[in-house]
């Protein structure tokens, strides 16, 4: 076969631009005194009102849990294979919107009666009525990256730029034709109507089940199955020498268009999985690509592209600041909150100026 | 990623032939004030936008998306400070807007560009978009500067005149303004030690780096020009729109500036107004052109022919129109040697070499 030869690579990221090591001191000093403030601040939050506190902490733990599902798919596409999936965030977003069609389609329960207490949602929907969906939906979004990968990304192998303009092409396309398809109206995925709306913790908090058992929970068990498929199996073995030498790995005679075809397959059913979740979840609406590509992409740049444990610190870091910025911005009587994207934004630089590969990130 | 520099150039005849018929062109019988407003006028403020990417593309191989979040920067400082509806209360002197919006378009851009300029390639583009989207999310929840629905009816220097009434000042003085950022930027980039080792440092970051360079310093300080110049195209778009909202600094805006510099030729500087040309007439004709076909295409489905427009491009020839131009010209005179098409590493444009040799038509 065609082995997918990369073209002169002249500027990939360059080791030694971080060379002196004594010019890292003060950004290094300024980013421990920011933590400093930052923990201090919350401490003080915490102990004034502590059931408040542990429902922010849970909030941002299950958008993080969201966060790492959808960027570990972004991850591990770039890791292997050097292609930044710009039209991530329009996967996540259709998968979402399929599992929808399919719900409302297929498992609408009749009944009976046409009016519920509730008011908002007359429709039932059993545990398949969501679960089927999830899983048609998914794989369906893996499919579709396949396609994408084999039709417009294949044979120009190694051509970072030319790849990445592609997936922006493709993400205007899907953006538009979404928008036709679907409406501009936010719109949610019901969960099964057997499940609790919201439990209660120790200490008297309530809790929503589906973020807090579903999202958690999955997130939790896909970081598992990522991390045995990636260090116990063969493909996973390849996957990490291809993160290291794809080069390399053709050369041994693996065939390197199937395992790309994987790698492919599966970070693209990632993202139509958190698709669904995040539409169970928050909803479905025109710039929810948007917002999760940029999710992704500020996941991968603070834990380092490529790494898996570093998006999930990345996303961890990410949807904490995202739930405690929003909330904890007052300062006596002024509120910040609506300023809360600068935290973000200063996440991501404190991170890029003492580590500008990211935190796991290791040169090309 | 590693962009090669136009081979030949367009001549100073050509610029010059091209620039009279742009001054000649509001006096033709044909052109009509919706032409003026809608696709030159417009044509040359984005160009402008555009050419601040093409500039880092082409001479520093850093392909920056935060272009539109740095004009935003811009746009939202000069919507500010004057007299508008919505946003802060400032009735400022137009111009003294003006200056402390580019002002402050540089300043936000060195920040972006000394913790971008530490990263390469991919990387780059990546954090750079991240800087752009973020500008984006920071004026849509900060309602106390960009309004509840924009800033609208901002204030315009009177050297503008009344473009309702008469847009042609307002189209000369955007068209003055052009061509004073390509001259400059293709002065910068050719024609100075600054711009000379630019383009070193995008051949061979690590050899510079041992001549002596301060290769960060360098990619910053090139930020820092291009966000001067997309701080123009910022306050710009604020005079040929006269208001400015989130909605027109988000991700469909950074995108649609990539395309026309995409479009253009990202590694050609006058290719910025060649995409620009081509978008503005994508934009306006379209609905027209385009057949109505269920759904999926028609005349609301304008970022889908964009989209099928950019994919076009990018497959055949990531040089853009002036690549293609070039790839023909090639292949039926063959009066040019071939170096393959402009992603390959080949650089021939030697420095200052001058005008294009005459082998035009």
């Amino acid at each position: 076969m065609r082995l997918p030869l990369r073209r002169k690579q002249v500027a990939t990221a360059d080791p030694s631009v971080e060379a002196a090591p004594g010019t890292q001191s003060v950004p290094r000093i300024l980013g421990v005194a920011g933590a400093l403030v930052v923990g201090g601040w919350l401490l003080v939050k915490g102990a004034d009102d502590l059931k408040q506190f542990t429902t922010v902490t849970l909030n941002g733990l299950t958008l993080s849990a969201l966060f790492f599902v959808v960027a570990s798919g972004f991850t591990l596409i770039f890791g292997l294979m050097r292609v930044v999936n710009m039209a991530h965030g329009s996967l996540y977003l259709l998968g979402g919107y399929l599992a929808l069609e399919m719900q409302e389609a297929w498992f609408q329960e009749d009944t009976g009666l046409n009016l519920s207490l509730s008011g908002a949602s007359d429709a039932e929907y059993g545990f398949l009525g969501w679960f089927a969906p999830l899983v048609l939906a998914t794989i369906l979004i893996g499919v579709i990256g396949v396609v994408m990968q084999q039709v417009f990304l294949r044979w120009n192998q190694g051509q970072e730029l030319r790849q990445a303009l592609l997936t922006i092409a493709l993400s205007v396309i899907f953006a538009d034709q979404m928008l036709a398809a679907f409406g501009g109206i936010s719109k949610d995925i019901q969960a099964p109507s057997a499940w609790p709306t919201s439990v209660l913790l120790p200490g008297d908090v309530r809790f929503g089940f589906f973020r807090g058992a579903i999202v958690l929970g999955s997130a939790l068990l896909i970081g598992l199955l990522l991390w045995l498929v990636i260090k116990r199996t063969r493909f996973g073995k390849i996957v990490r020498a291809g993160v290291d030498d794809r080069d390399m790995v053709s050369a041994l005679g693996i065939n390197v268009n199937l395992v790309f075809m994987g790698a492919f397959f599966i970070g693209a059913m990632l993202a139509g999985f958190g698709g669904v979740l995040g539409g169970t979840m928050i909803s479905l609406a025109p710039g929810q690509d948007t917002a999760f590509l940029l999710n992704s992409l500020i996941v991968v740049i603070i834990g380092g592209m490529g790494s898996l444990g570093g998006a999930a610190i990345g996303a961890v870091a990410l949807g904490l600041v995202d739930a405690y910025a929003d909330v904890y911005l007052t300062f006596g009587g002024t509120d910040l909150t609506n300023y809360s994207i600068l935290v973000t934004f200063a996440l991501l630089v404190g991170v890029l100026a003492v580590r500008p590969l990211g935190l796991f990130g290791r040169p090309a | 990623v590693n962009p090669t520099v136009s081979r030949g150039r367009l001549g100073w005849v050509a610029l010059g032939a091209i620039v009279a018929l742009a001054l000649l062109a509001p006096y033709l019988p044909i052109m009509t004030d919706f032409w003026l407003n809608q696709i030159l006028t417009k044509t040359l403020w984005l160009g402008v936008a555009a050419a601040s990417l093409i500039f880092l593309a082409a001479y520093g191989g850093m392909v920056s998306l935060a272009q539109v979040g740095i004009y935003g920067v811009a746009g939202m400082a000069y919507a500010n400070l004057v007299l508008a509806d919505g946003g802060s209360a400032a009735a400022w002197n137009p111009y003294l807007a003006l200056v402390v919006a580019l002002v402050a378009a540089t300043v936000v851009g060195l920040g972006f560009g000394w913790i971008a300029a530490r990263s390469e390639g991919i990387y780059f583009l990546m954090i750079t978009l991240a800087f752009s989207v973020l500008v984006f999310y920071f004026f849509s929840q900060v309602t106390q500067l960009s309004g509840f629905g924009g800033v609208n009816r901002v204030d315009l220097p009177g050297i503008l005149g009344d473009p309702e009434s008469d847009p042609k000042p307002r189209y000369f003085v955007t068209l003055v303004v052009a061509i004073a950022v390509f001259v400059a930027l293709r002065g910068l980039a050719t024609g100075t030690a600054f711009g000379l080792g630019l383009q070193g440092i995008r051949d061979e970051p690590a050899r510079m780096r041992a001549l002596g360079f301060d290769v960060t310093l360098h990619r910053t300080l090139a930020f820092g020009v291009a966000a001067f110049v997309a701080g123009i195209a910022g306050v710009l778009s604020v005079w040929y729109n006269s208001r400015i909202t989130p909605g027109s600094i988000n991700l469909e805006q950074t995108i649609n500036i990539l395309i026309i510099a995409v479009i253009g030729g990202l590694y050609r500087l006058e290719g910025a107004w060649i995409g620009a040309l081509a978008y503005a007439l994508i934009d306006n004709y379209s609905r027209e052109w385009v057949p109505q076909v269920g759904n999926i295409l028609g005349s609301a489905r304008f970022n889908t022919i964009i989209g099928l427009v950019f994919l076009i491009i990018v497959l055949l020839s990531p040089g853009g129109l002036v690549g293609i131009w070039e790839d023909v010209r090639e292949r039926l005179g063959g009066r040019r040697r071939g170096g393959g098409t402009p992603t390959t590493t080949t650089t021939t444009a030697g420095p200052g070499s001058g005008p294009a040799p005459g082998t035009v038509n």
